[in-house]
């Protein structure tokens, strides 16, 4: 029993809570459910969870709070945000706060579980969703107009980002690129490091744009 | 504390509202009294509006059409200063007077005591009648006895300066200068009458945002009737057909995201990125398979960008035709100025290249065809066992 995820699930939807709660039977062991901001912060604490399913959109500041309440009190557990909005701007906002991956509620219960697995070994989890987002981010930006390594993606990091927007697995990324998952998952763990501190005024202004013209 | 245009304008910037009133107050004695003028001014013109900050409870995504305000909350009135805002205009009223004297603006020393007298009154009146007795109630008025008293004292206070500034001109002794006191007495029922004017302006107001409320809450009612209640009804009609409720759940889904995303027809016809999710949908639609769209970037809508998208379609026509068994097809587009690239990606069984069937041939052909006439390139990868890939480029022509 002790080798299993140890989950909490937060959101203010029972019936999605119950549809979650039931697909995970491998590998994962659910402490306890949430329904908002508060209860979250208390359950967590008492429980102790590894991984959170974090919903994005709650009542009294959503999963962003959950996150900066938690993360406040210290040794956070990991963070895994599940939601049904595609806006960009609550997903990078989400993952800036501290999670460390985004999924949309349609994911089929294997691929959560999947996603769990990753996010408790302290790995980043991008869907092709995700990954086009962050392509977007940072799109633009020029070596030699930022001197910040944060404000900047790799070629390589780029790369394996756009792998993923195409539907690519980590195990055929690594193929295709002639390297190891272990490098795959380095290179998408230092991308939502950039993503999470980069003060790159262009994310910021993407943020604004998105508000404005999506 | 006067009608809220300092409070007003501190939240809308964020200021302090004693720092805004403090200005107003020094601005007004530096300009003689023009700020008072702009000061009602900008009472007549500023908007009656939601106040609280995070009025919004409800944060829709962008675009005005989902903009459904919830609940504009009134601004808190505070009223038990009321007495302090009836002294504080005849000491204002007083600063005034002598800033007139000392910048040489003067007629006559006898209209000091009256005029302020009455600023005092009418002051005392504005407080009391301009504002509905529900906006009161919401203010936390406690003893609803005061205000009539309160009332009563500003006319009293009011009538009296006006007699008294008669008194002092002269016109009761001698019964004379009619027409001085025939304007004083319009002032007069002028300066009573205007905050009951402004009192009904303001009940106007309030009605016409509650009305525009119920229109937004009516519109949206008949989107969702028109949309999500059939989408349901159909799914109740076809509980056993599950490949049929999943394409209409997407379908809704979509509908709905478009919807909230406030985004009009025109803007969708002249994007590339649009045009590609809008293929997706058709494809989804006709072969009932789940098709997710992935794009980055942008750009206008160009001949060579429709040969793009309706080679596009085709690769995914085939893609749903031959591997929508194995899980989502994945359509991924990469825009910029220079060049727009296209990836269609499935999890179908895959084929040797070498032995193509022939109906796939065909949409090969036509998919590679239509890119190079538009000077493009198309590749088709596929691996038998994993699925098929097909990565189409077109670069902007120099």
């Amino acid at each position: 029993m002790s080798d299993k995820v140890k989950v909490v699930i937060v959101d203010d939807h029972a019936i999605f809570r119950a549809g979650v709660r039931s697909e995970l039977t491998d590998g994962v062991e659910v402490m306890g459910e949430a329904s908002g901001v508060s209860d979250a912060v208390l359950l967590i604490e008492r429980t102790r969870p590894e991984v959170v399913l974090l919903d994005v959109h709650m009542p009294d500041g959503g999963g962003v709070e959950v996150i900066r309440r938690v993360a406040a009190a210290g040794d956070p557990p990991r963070f895994l945000a599940l939601s049904v909005s595609d806006d960009p701007e609550d997903v990078v906002s989400i993952i800036r706060a501290g999670a460390r991956g985004y999924v949309t509620k349609t994911i089929s219960g294997p691929d959560l579980i999947e996603a769990i697995g990753r996010v408790h070994q302290g790995d980043a989890v991008f869907s092709p969703q995700l990954a086009g987002f962050v392509l977007d981010a940072f799109a633009g930006a020029t070596a030699d107009e930022h001197e910040d390594d944060l404000d900047l993606l790799t070629p390589r990091e780029q790369e394996v980002l756009r792998l993923i927007a195409r539907g690519y697995m980590y195990k055929e990324i690594a193929r295709r690129l002639g390297i190891s998952i272990k490098t795959v998952e380095a290179h998408t763990s230092s991308t939502l490091r950039k993503l999470q501190l980069s003060t790159r005024h262009e994310l910021a202004r993407w943020a604004t744009e998105r508000n404005l013209l999506d | 504390m006067l009608a809220g245009v300092c409070s007003g304008l501190a939240l809308r910037y964020g200021l302090d509202p004693t720092l805004v009133r403090v200005f107003t107050v020094v601005l007004t004695i530096i300009t003689g009294g023009v700020a008072a003028l702009g000061y009602g001014v900008l009472w007549a013109v500023l908007p009656a509006g939601d106040a609280a900050p995070g009025g919004r409870r409800w944060k829709p995504r962008q675009g005005s059409r989902a903009r459904v305000r919830t609940g504009a909350t009134p601004p808190r009135r505070d009223f038990r200063g009321s007495w302090a805002v009836g002294f504080g205009a005849g000491f204002i009223t007083l600063g005034l007077m002598f800033t007139f004297r000392e910048t040489g603006i003067w007629w006559s020393d006898a209209v000091v005591w009256p005029l302020v007298i009455a600023a005092t009154g009418t002051a005392l009146i504005w407080r009391q009648f301009s504002y509905s007795r529900r906006e009161r109630a919401e203010a936390g008025e406690r003893d609803s006895r005061l205000g009539p008293f309160r009332g009563g004292v500003g006319i009293a206070l009011l009538l009296g300066g006006a007699i008294l500034f008669l008194y002092i001109n002269g016109v009761l002794s001698s019964g004379g200068k009619v027409a001085l006191g025939g304007l004083t007495a319009v002032i007069v029922i002028g300066l009573v009458a205007a905050p009951l004017w402004v009192r009904s302006a303001r009940e106007l107001s309030a009605e016409r945002a509650e009305r525009i409320r119920s229109e937004e809450r009516a519109e949206v009612a008949a989107h969702l009737h028109d949309s999500v209640l059939q989408t349901l009804a159909l799914i109740q009609k076809n509980p056993e057909d599950t490949r049929r409720i999943s394409t209409l759940a997407r379908r809704q889904e979509r509908e709905l995201r478009e919807w909230l995303s406030g985004k009009t027809e025109a803007d969708r016809a002249d994007s590339l990125a649009e045009a590609i999710k809008s293929v997706a949908a058709e494809i989804e639609e006709r072969h009932q398979v789940a098709i997710d769209a992935v794009t980055v970037g942008d750009r206008a809508l160009d001949e060579d960008g429709a040969a793009l998208v309706a080679a596009g379609r085709e690769a995914l026509n085939n893609a749903a035709r031959h591997a929508g068994h194995a899980g989502p097809v994945r359509i991924y587009a990469e825009i910029n100025e220079d060049v727009a690239q296209v990836f269609v990606h499935d999890r179908g069984e895959g084929f040797d290249p070498d032995r193509v069937p022939e109906d796939r041939r065909g949409v090969r052909d036509s998919i590679l065809g239509r890119m190079e006439a538009h000077g493009g390139k198309a590749e088709i990868r596929s691996i038998p066992g994993e699925g098929t890939e097909v990565e189409l480029t077109m670069e902007k022509k120099r």
